[in-house]
């Protein structure tokens, strides 16, 4: 397994509940695995302990393995290596992972000659063959301009030339399409769809679009409150979701397609760091949820066509697809 | 409810040959928005959607009078919105003009007053308009939106984004708007918020036949909430007409590609680059 | 099994602030002397004891005498009463008017901005002390004057501050809600523009108030500012410096160590107080 990360929990000294509560995920060699949850899930903390940047004073139990070296054990060197190698992160913001003064190029020419094991003759055109594989028209060009010249989607390209310089074998993408526009979003995923084939690479896509996870990984994880509350296959996920809130996800965002449905919004807002819970973090806002769901303390429970939902009631919950009764449907015009 | 029955035939809002350019350092210039027309009944509902840099924002700010058009013009009832009748002074033109169109904004943390608890915040409105701003029209109004007691003494940032952006609605609503231009509004949103804020307007616009104008990026929220659709592209009106037919089969290349872009259940993003393909040719 | 790893605690914690303390500690005294200066002074500013010239310290002048035997210590006294209130009148003049060019300027844009801003901007590199000369060369010297003329001369700094900060300000929506609610400018500007930067601004004023002192004293030294009998610090250390030649040191060095101490701390507070208010230097 490319990373396997074992009851990851996080904990901060002052904050009410952990950032992360027994995280387990795991990413095969070729696999694209998507990790679903809004803001404060914990989706972004999940993804940044797989290069161990911890914030400050926190405490970690747990395990995440990168090719079977627990990075957590890691110091110094060890770790300097490993976020150089095996590991890339490509971000939301490409224009703030660039340094605006400098040319695109040299940004992929430090990134190639860091490591030590390339001259800057080959570092250049090396450079260029990475402009080129992500598919930039005229990298000769591109690698003496500078990021206000580029557009959004071009810089996100530059940022992945970057990320794939150290030929790294897990690729963690954290909102990496989000600020793009949709149009630009799809050539992005296509590239990286593109990439995955040719290089093998693992992905971690993370994002807090379930729709855009669905569609584009292999398999999804949503996170709630700082917990992995379902896991299967992204093709099941339109049809068999589980979990209440994974359901809720689906019935409240808007699709295409499918219009009759009226949009079923989850009551309450997603919890804060502040919120502190007994049980299940969801139950507030669950339709299925009973008293006793408060101090049930979640733990995945498998499911028959693969994949876990952490979730008491599970065997009293509807299957299928989510179908919700067409409530408010405005008058046509 | 009966507002079908009731509905004019003359348009509520009319949109005529929208322009602006904006001259850029350099010498060049940028057409944001080309001859932008549309029309929007009493009560209806229509989606602006293009990419960034299509003009979106601008023909929302130009509706609301933030941005002045170089040419065209904006009607609400059949009254030019720029021309001031003479038995008006501009303070009095000024607010009649806002009780035709408000507007919500895209980040709803920075479109609240930091100094202003959300009661203050409504009184303010009110006040302007001259209405009653007492206790009590404040709270029915904090009501309408999903909104408490413990929220009313709260300021913005004790607030959450959809609850910041509930306050913005009610303060909208506090002038009786005939039209509420939402400029991305639910785009800062958490998912699960933003159905709660899309069924609120959905609400809104049943009980107070107030007409909306949903300028957004999100193809499929459109798709949800209006009745007509104007798709824009670097300024232009590629498309428009009926959202169902725009978004469900749609004519122009463009509307094509943006469709095929968007994830859904079997999506390829190799769809998008064959639209696009198209798109390109076309 | 179960890796446990502790990263050190490095959370920002703020530096204690003694300094700070100790600053605040001073001027509240110097406050508190200032309003209870006709308690706490052993005799009156202006009693001269001819008999009693350039006493040292000890016996009956704790801090000694000048030339005309006024008492030292009950000079300082009072005088910080002018040279206290003259700083804040001052900055009080020039805050009216810099705010108000800065956020006209910053509001009505186009030419309105372009002219505020080349004013302020050849104000800004004339230097404020020879324009407030020339100013008391045509109205003739006191203190009235000076702080009005450094008032004048103070303007174009907060004009300019004011400026960057309101045009930071304006471009946020809630501005333009407030546009699309119908309120006229000047009303958005007073009521809720100005409001909100309220903190910055105060937080720039106070580091400014050291410079408003020092520049006080510097006219009254030269002449300009207050005018004798008055016990302003700036006129007591020129008073006194014909004293150095005589030996005695105290005349000059008191008022001059009471303008130095309260400047320091005046600007260690000032500081600590702009981070915290959020004003950016």
């Amino acid at each position: 397994m490319l990373l396997d990360i074992q009851n990851l929990t996080l904990g901060l000294p002052g904050a009410a509940r952990p950032l992360l509560a027994e995280v387990s995920l795991r990413v095969g060699a070729g696999e694209t695995v998507g990790l679903v949850g809004e803001s404060g899930s914990g989706k972004s903390t999940t993804a940044k302990t797989v290069l161990r940047l911890l914030p400050e004073a926190a405490s970690v139990t747990g395990r995440v393995l990168v090719d079977g070296t627990d990075v957590l054990a890691l110091d110094g060197a060890g770790l300097r290596a490993h976020r150089a190698g095996t590991v890339a992160m490509v971000h939301q913001d490409p224009r703030s992972a660039l340094n605006p003064v400098r040319r695109v190029g040299d940004f992929l020419v430090e990134r190639l000659t860091s490591t030590g094991t390339t001259d800057r003759r080959t570092a250049r055109a090396k450079a260029v063959e990475l402009l080129g594989a992500v598919g930039l028209s005229e990298p000769e060009r591109r690698f003496g301009q500078r990021p206000h010249e580029l557009s959004g989607g071009m810089l996100q390209r530059v940022v992945i030339a970057g990320a794939l310089a150290a030929e790294p074998r897990l690729l963690l993408a954290d909102e990496s399409t989000s600020a793009l526009d949709v149009t630009t979003q799809a050539e992005i995923l296509a590239l990286l769809r593109s990439l995955r084939e040719q290089r093998d690479l693992g992905m971690l896509f993370i994002t807090h679009d379930l729709h855009l996870a669905a569609a584009f990984c292999d398999r999804v994880y949503v996170m709630y409150a700082g917990r992995v509350v379902e896991q299967q296959e992204a093709d099941r996920l339109f049809t068999h979701a589980r979990h209440p809130y994974t359901r809720g996800l689906l019935a409240c965002s808007p699709e295409l397609e499918d219009i009759d449905r009226a949009l079923e919004p989850i009551p309450g807002r997603p919890p804060s760091l502040s919120d502190t819970f007994t049980g299940c973090p969801f139950a507030t806002r669950c339709p299925h949820a009973e008293p006793e769901c408060g101090t049930w303390i979640p733990e995945p429970v498998p499911l028959p066509g693969g994949g876990t939902a952490a979730c008491r009631r599970l065997a009293d919950l509807p299957e299928g697809p989510v179908e919700q009764p067409v409530l408010a449907k405005r008058s046509p015009a | 409810m009966s507002a079908i029955e009731t509905r004019p035939e003359a348009p509520l809002l009319v949109a005529d040959g929208l322009t602006k350019t904006y001259r850029l350092p350099g010498g060049e210039r940028l057409t944001a928005a080309d001859r932008v027309s549309f029309t929007v009944p009493r009560g209806g509902s229509l989606g602006v959607v293009g990419e960034s840099g299509s003009g979106k924002s601008t023909v929302a700010r130009m509706l609301v009078g933030l941005v002045r058009p170089d040419a065209g013009t904006v009607a609400v009832d059949g009254r030019d919105r720029a021309t001031r009748p003479p038995s008006f002074g501009r303070a009095a033109h000024r607010l009649a003009r806002a009780r035709e169109i408000q507007m919500v904004f895209q980040d709803p943390y920075i479109s609240l007053d930091p100094r202003l608890t959300a009661r203050h915040c409504l009184r303010t409105s009110l006040r302007l308009h001259g209405r009653d701003a007492g206790d009590g029209r404040i709270a029915a109004l904090l009501d309408q939106v999903g909104l408490g007691a413990r929220e009313a003494g709260a300021r913005p940032h004790e607030l959450s984004g959809g609850q910041c952006q509930r306050l913005a609605i009610a303060r909208a609503l506090a002038v009786d708007p005939r039209v509420l231009v939402l400029d991305e509004a639910v785009a800062a949103l958490d998912v699960s918020i933003q159905a709660q804020i899309l069924r609120l307007l959905d609400e809104i616009r049943r009980d107070t036949e107030v007409a909306l104008v949903f300028v957004s990026h999100d193809l499929a929220v459109v798709r949800h909430i209006t009745e007509e659709t104007v798709v824009m592209r670097r300024g232009t009106v590629v498309e428009q007409g009926p959202t169902s037919r725009v978004l469900g089969a749609p004519e122009d290349p463009y509307t094509r590609l943006l469709l095929a872009s968007v994830p859904r259940r079997g999506w390829d993003p190799a769809d998008a680059e064959r639209a696009r393909a198209e798109a390109d040719a076309a | 099994m179960t890796a446990a790893i502790t990263v050190d605690a490095r959370l920002p914690v703020r530096r204690r602030p003694v300094l700070v303390i100790a600053g605040a500690a001073f001027l509240a005294l110097v406050v508190l002397a200032a309003a209870f200066a006709p308690l706490l002074a052993p005799y009156a500013p202006d009693a001269v004891d001819l008999s009693a010239s350039l006493v040292g310290t000890g016996g009956d002048h704790p801090l000694g005498t000048d030339a005309s035997g006024q008492d030292l210590l009950s000079r300082v006294l009072y005088g910080a009463r002018t040279s206290l209130i003259a700083p804040l009148a001052l900055l009080a003049i020039a805050a009216l008017l810099g705010v108000t060019l800065g956020t006209v300027a910053a509001w009505r844009g186009g030419w309105v901005d372009t002219l505020v801003s080349r004013v302020t901007d050849v104000m800004y590199a004339f230097p404020g002390l020879l324009f407030v000369v020339l100013i008391i060369a045509v109205f003739g010297a006191g203190i009235t004057t000076s702080v009005l003329g450094l008032g004048l001369a103070f303007a174009p700094t907060i004009a300019k501050y004011t400026r960057s900060v309101a045009l930071t300000e304006r471009a946020k929506p809630y501005v333009d809600a407030y546009r699309v609610q119908g309120m006229g400018g000047v009303r958005i500007c007073v009521r809720h523009l100005v409001p909100n930067l309220a903190r910055s601004i105060v937080g720039y004023l106070v580091v400014l108030f050291g410079e408003a002192l020092m520049s006080l004293a510097t006219l009254s030294y030269l002449g300009f500012g207050s005018q004798p009998p008055s016990s302003d610090w700036g006129l007591m250390v020129q008073e006194g410096q014909a004293a150095i030649v005589q030996g005695a040191l105290l005349p000059a060095l008191v008022p001059g160590t009471a303008i130095a101490a309260v400047v320091v701390a005046f600007n260690v507070v000032g500081v600590w107080a702009a981070d915290r208010l959020g004003a950016r230097r």
